[in-house]
């Protein structure tokens, strides 16, 4: 089943698409998916070498060079500098990466699947419910195994709240409407958030906790990351399958019936996948806001509108884009640290603002 | 940030100077007249509520410059409602205690206040005022509490979390004042400033001393510009977190490579209630296990209330402090 690239475009609301200067382009340009990649390396390497614990630049460069199988280089770090980089940073940039890569991704995934450009990974619930059940972890419980209490917690309580929206959107809607869809994950949101505010009032010396995880913080070291592993890899896996997909998809769902595709089941599937690497990356960050809306946005700017080339550039756009954010967050204020999510906000918006400017591509 | 989050940071950030939270208090600082001080006593921590002088007392009407303005008490108070786990500490400490009638529901000190569902957090005026107080004594005002009160003619001591040592010894002296326990409450803060300038005195001040205070394990610490902060001062510590920019403010979030780096003498924990943390757990952190202060048994865990009111208790705190200091001098 092959889908003719430029096939005209049915929006939502009916009105034919505009003409476009580029046809969508199923192909990726291997300039922009070198300059992605490239991106996502030069953030990373500089997230290693700068941090609040002043280690000399070029020992650190030695040092990754040591780690090399088969090399063997003195870098001259001592044994606290050493456990700094290994235990602390090189997790804080990995996890980063992580936690960026599955959120664009989830977020490419959400917009396909309601042919929406303002849908999120949190569109149906994911926040809500883990910051409901993470609520409840904190208040309820002494801090004691918080390293896999508050990450378990975060990721049922997404996983849930998106399940939740999905029985109710589909009992309610006939057929599984994307807008009922929609509608029932407000609905399920604003109750979840309603209960968690409730929570915040049984212990009111929490507060500063609960909002601190809500702001979002990737610095959670090497268990957090091999926590969520398998998950991330299982989602990101099925939704870069989808995205041939997801182009189909993108005609409408009659369009699509004719070409022998099951519109209901593509979305369940790519809702799930989606829903799972939100729940992983909401389980060791907490609400990082304006990846999962901005990154597949800008690929799309950056690379054409196809599903195919939007999925895997997100997932790697996402993560030179958190490692970059949390790179700010750590040096503007060093030692202090902003959160995460103010972060993201603020370098976010005039960045989207600049692509979009300089960019007349697709939208959709 | 979504729309969900930004409202619940509003409801945060007013609540954020309560109890147990490191918040930071930015009322101005209440300028109470001190009394000067009596004789000088034993420690005023948690003393036995001295029996209540008799009622109408002289030195009614009295005025006292509050944080919300000056507040004038037409008479002896004999129901007094505190909103505050500090004032509540504060008003037992200088022997008004049989005249309060109510305590938030987070005032769990001393063991004999009346604590009751009454919250802090979110004052319930109405509440309030089934209790037929002649005296409120609240730490932060969120919803507008101070000028209901003053709707049905309650009197209001607004009395913020105390930026300054100097700030706590002025609200225990408007609490006397207020409550005709004048002489108690110069007894009171004289012995609290003896005590405080006694520990003070005896700390090894040439030992060049770094700490880290923690109010959890983010980590979120306190600067030298906190009340907590100036505590630690007394004893000539150098504290690591003033390397943040002060654009960072008083309560700033430390990366947490910044910690082990800078490798300090003392940690003391303030989130051993809240958080569960202890020697034990901190020795298990990435990075922090050959810590100096890990590794001479510097960690010194403190009680997380204590650590965050501004009540006469902060001698206990120094007492405390001023331990782990001498140890870590002398080892």
């Amino acid at each position: 089943m092959t889908v003719r690239p430029g096939t005209a475009e049915r929006r939502p609301d009916g009105r034919r698409a505009a003409p476009r200067a580029a046809p969508r382009a199923a192909r990726l340009s291997p300039w922009v998916a070198l300059g992605t990649a490239g991106a996502l390396l030069a953030s990373m390497l500089t997230g290693l070498l700068v941090g609040a614990a002043e280690i000399p630049p070029g020992s650190v460069l030695l040092q990754l060079l040591d780690w090399l199988p088969r090399v063997e280089v003195d870098s001259g770090l001592d044994q606290g500098e050493l456990g700094v980089l290994a235990e602390l940073r090189l997790p804080r940039v990995l996890l980063a990466a992580t936690v960026g890569g599955l959120l664009a991704i989830a977020g490419a995934g959400y917009q396909g699947v309601f042919r929406n450009p303002l849908a999120d990974p949190y569109l149906l619930g994911a926040a809500a419910g883990a910051g409901l059940t993470t609520t409840a972890a904190i208040v309820f419980t002494r801090g004691d195994g918080e390293a896999f209490l508050i990450p378990a917690s975060a990721f049922a309580g997404a996983v849930g709240g998106v399940m939740l929206a999905y029985t109710l959107g589909n009992t309610a809607g006939r057929g599984g409407g994307v807008a009922t869809l929609v509608l029932a994950g407000v609905a399920v949101s604003s109750f979840l958030a309603a209960v968690q505010t409730f929570l915040q009032q049984l212990r009111v010396e929490e507060l500063q906790r609960i909002y601190a995880w809500i702001l979002g913080d990737v610095g959670g070291g090497w268990e957090q990351l091999a926590l969520i592993a398998p998950y991330a890899a299982v989602s990101t896996v099925i939704l870069l399958l989808h995205g041939r997909l997801l182009d189909v998809l993108s005609v409408g769902d009659d369009e699509a019936a004719t070409l022998g595709l099951n519109a209901a089941r593509v979305r369940l599937v790519v809702l799930f996948a989606a829903s799972l690497a939100t729940a992983s990356a909401v389980a060791v960050s907490g609400l990082i806001g304006f990846v999962g809306i901005v990154v597949p946005h800008a690929v799309r700017r950056l690379a054409g509108g196809s599903y195919r080339v939007v999925l895997p550039l997100s997932l790697i756009g996402g993560g030179a884009f958190l490692v970059l954010a949390d790179l700010i967050a750590r040096t503007a204020l060093a030692p202090a640290e902003l959160p995460i999510g103010v972060v993201t906000a603020f370098v976010g918006a005039p960045f989207f603002v600049v692509v979009l400017r300089m960019t007349r591509r697709a939208e959709m | 940030m979504r729309p969900l989050s930004t409202a619940l940071a509003g409801a945060l950030f007013a609540a954020l100077s309560l109890a147990g939270c490191g918040g930071q208090g930015t009322a101005p600082a209440p300028s109470g007249a001190s009394a000067p001080p009596a004789a000088p006593a034993p420690s005023g921590a948690s003393a036995p509520p001295a029996a209540p002088a008799s009622p109408g007392a002289a030195g009614f009407p009295v005025t006292v410059e509050a944080g919300n303005g000056s507040v004038t008490v037409a008479a002896r108070p004999e129901r007094i409602v505190s909103l505050s786990p500090t004032a509540t500490e504060s008003l037992f400490a200088i022997g008004a205690g049989p005249q309060v009638v109510a305590v938030d529901d987070q005032s769990d000190h001393p063991a004999e206040a009346p604590k009751s569902d009454l919250s802090g957090f979110k004052p319930n005026v109405e509440a309030i005022i089934a209790r037929k107080p002649d005296l409120v004594v609240l730490a932060n005002d969120v919803d507008g509490v101070v000028a209901d009160l003053g709707k049905v003619g309650v009197p209001v001591l607004l009395e913020p979390a105390a930026t300054k040592i100097d700030e706590a010894y002025d609200q225990i002296a408007d609490l006397g004042a207020a409550t005709g326990n004048t002489a108690k409450a110069a007894e009171v803060v004289a012995g609290m400033r003896k005590r405080l300038g006694e520990l003070a005195a005896a700390a090894p001040k040439d030992a060049k001393l770094t700490y880290y205070h923690e109010l959890d394990s983010t980590p979120y610490t306190a600067t030298s510009a906190t009340f907590i902060g100036q505590v630690y001062a007394l004893f000539g510590l150098t504290n690591i977190a003033d390397k943040a920019p002060a654009a960072a403010g008083g309560y700033p979030k430390l990366a947490a490579e910044f910690v082990p780096k800078a490798d300090p003498d003392l940690i003391f924990l303030a989130d051993t209630k809240c958080c569960g943390q202890s020697k034990e757990t901190v020795a298990k952190r990435p990075g922090w296990s050959g810590l100096s202060a890990v590794e001479n048994d510097q960690v010194v865990p403190l009680d997380d209330d204590i650590a965050s009111r501004w009540g006469p208790r902060v001698v206990d705190l120094a007492e405390q402090v001023a331990t782990a200091v001498e140890k870590a001098a002398a080892g």
